[in-house]
């Protein structure tokens, strides 16, 4: 580990006992972060994403692998102050206003920021005297977003942190956490959602059933999830007659092939030049989920 | 870090929580007026020696207090159901100021319902030296440590749904077998009464007869809870922190 890694997380596996079974929820994630970096955790719903979370915050022990942050142990860069956290889910703590809770927070931090700083970072100077119990959900969020910046974290951690917000408070979330990143902060953020990934991170590490299936600079993520898909029926074709411009990867399946396109409009028009017998065309985006799929497939 | 900020926040918060307020104080008060302003003549309440306003006033004050003290510390639950104490845990916070805040905020609710119920016991006649005064309260504050435990316990262990029958009934129980409507008398009630704390909580206002508010079973039955309960309670403390 170099001086600079501020995230390593090494074979990590976790299961959870429920009633219809073993559930390996993390089977092996392997992850390094580097100081400055804007990370996303990719995955659909269920991938194991806040299970990785967790574990990485030291909030559940893994079955194996270790936790490194800030070259420590989770529990002791946490207990130093030294990672600011958001949550899926949690309450702000009642019978206190805005301004009370962060203060109240921001005193268990060794060097935290300054209260009115943060209020006006997250934007919610205008509640600040409202009580905790009184706020909207996209309010709550942001106090929790300020409750998570207001220690001056090295390390911001954000699971789902957008999930119950409508566009507009999404855009200016987002806004904010930049602006904070832009003080050299490392950021990872989970998230279900390709285009946020895109817009928001350096990096987006792709997790499904518990496994790390792509980590890459999100552009090329986003290439690999964003290919569209071109299927045909075309009897009697061999697959290396389907290389043409366009094409990443060919497929049968009995009648039909399936072309996998890096540019589809190219591939569609090479495919009719070629074979002009070609029926029952069909052109499909490859959504986040289907990328997920072959991602998985090929990791398997 | 500045421990003395995040404890003054949770005393304010222990505080504007009226609905909790009034429950502590209002309700004891009550409580009080009703049965010892009938009563306020009566000067040796069930051969006790002690006058009906003040056996009632330190069993109702015991009472509210028990209720404040351990309503106090399971409200931990609506804290944990919510996700709170998960943030809390990544925080620089440690065990220690957590529930010692915990058990600070407690024992302001409950500094509330003392005050209250000495308003209206002396409302009702009830008076004594200032030594007295002092020696009883000192009681009633040692006499809740058990109940503090007990409170953060049930706070680790029980849902929300589950805090509201369980503190009800208990103090029920417990101000009964505690001897806080009518003194208990000899016999077999008596005896149970006497292994159990909130009785003691009751005996502070034997004070008043000259003696020793608590005998070396009362010391050694409040020290005995104290203990086993603290150390459930930090066992259920741990528990539940580990798991998630």
């Amino acid at each position: 580990m170099t001086e600079s890694t501020v995230v390593e997380l090494d074979s990590l596996e976790k299961s959870f006992r429920t009633s219809t079974g073993v559930v390996a929820a993390v089977r092996g994630v392997d992850l390094s972060i580097r100081a400055g970096e804007i990370v996303a955790l990719l995955g659909p719903n269920g991938a194991g994403k806040s299970t990785t979370i967790d574990l990485l915050l030291g909030l559940t022990q893994p079955d194996a692998g270790t936790v490194r942050l800030l070259g420590r142990p989770p529990h002791e860069a946490t207990a130093a102050g030294a990672v600011g956290v958001m949550l899926q889910t949690g309450s702000l703590l009642r019978d206190l206003s805005v301004r009370e809770l962060v203060t109240m927070m921001a005193a268990l931090y060794p060097a935290p920021l300054g209260v009115q700083e943060v209020l006006q970072l997250v934007g919610i100077e205008p509640i600040a005297d409202r009580r905790t119990q009184k706020l909207s959900g996209g309010e709550t969020q942001r106090v929790r977003f300020a409750l998570a910046l207001v220690s001056n974290p090295p390390l911001l951690v954000l699971d789902e942190p957008t999930v119950a917000l409508d566009v507009e408070s999404r855009h200016a979330f987002w806004v904010t956490m930049r602006e904070f990143a832009a003080r050299g902060t490392t950021v990872l953020f989970a998230t279900h959602m390709l285009e946020e990934a895109d817009a928001q991170a350096d990096r987006a590490v792709l997790i499904a059933e518990g496994r790390v299936v792509a980590d890459a600079p999100t552009n090329e993520i986003k290439a690999m999830a964003g290919r569209r898909t071109i299927r045909a029926t075309l009897p009697g074709v061999p697959l290396t007659g389907l290389v043409l411009p366009g094409v990443a990867g060919a497929d049968r399946r009995g009648d039909t092939v399936i072309l996998r396109c890096t540019d589809a409009d190219l591939a569609l028009r090479a495919l009719l030049d070629a074979f002009p017998e070609a029926r029952g065309i069909e052109l499909e985006g490859a959504g986040l989920e289907q990328a997920f799929l072959e991602l998985t497939r090929a990791a398997a | 870090m500045k421990t003395s900020t995040f404890v003054r926040y949770e005393l304010i918060r222990s505080v504007r929580n009226r609905r909790f307020l009034v429950f502590t104080v209002g309700f004891p008060l009550v409580l009080y007026f009703l049965i010892a302003t009938p009563n306020r003549d009566e000067h040796d309440l069930g051969g006790s020696g002690i006058s009906a306003p003040l056996y009632f006033m330190v069993g109702l004050a015991a009472l509210g207090t028990m209720n404040a003290v351990v309503g106090g510390g399971a409200r931990i639950t609506l804290e944990r159901v919510g996700g709170w104490t998960r943030q809390l845990r990544l925080t620089p916070l440690g065990a220690r100021v957590y529930l010692g805040t915990k058990v600070a905020a407690a024992y302001l609710s409950a500094a509330f319902t003392i005050v209250a119920l000495y308003a209206a016991g002396i409302s009702l006649g009830v008076s004594m030296s200032a030594a007295r005064w002092l020696e009883m309260t000192s009681l009633l504050l040692v006499g809740l440590l058990p109940f503090a435990a007990l409170g953060i316990m049930l706070g680790h262990l029980i849902g929300p749904e589950a805090l509201g029958p369980t503190i009800g009934g208990m103090s029920a129980l417990l101000g009964f077998l505690g001897g806080v409507w009518f003194p208990l008398g000899d016999g077999v009630m008596h005896d149970i009464a006497q292994a159990l704390p909130s009785f003691w909580l009751v005996q502070a206002s034997h004070v008043s007869l000259g003696g020793e508010g608590w005998s070396a079973t009362g010391w050694l039955v409040i020290g005995a809870w104290t203990v086993a309960l603290s150390v459930l309670a930090a066992y259920a403390y741990r528990r539940d922190t580990a798991r998630a």
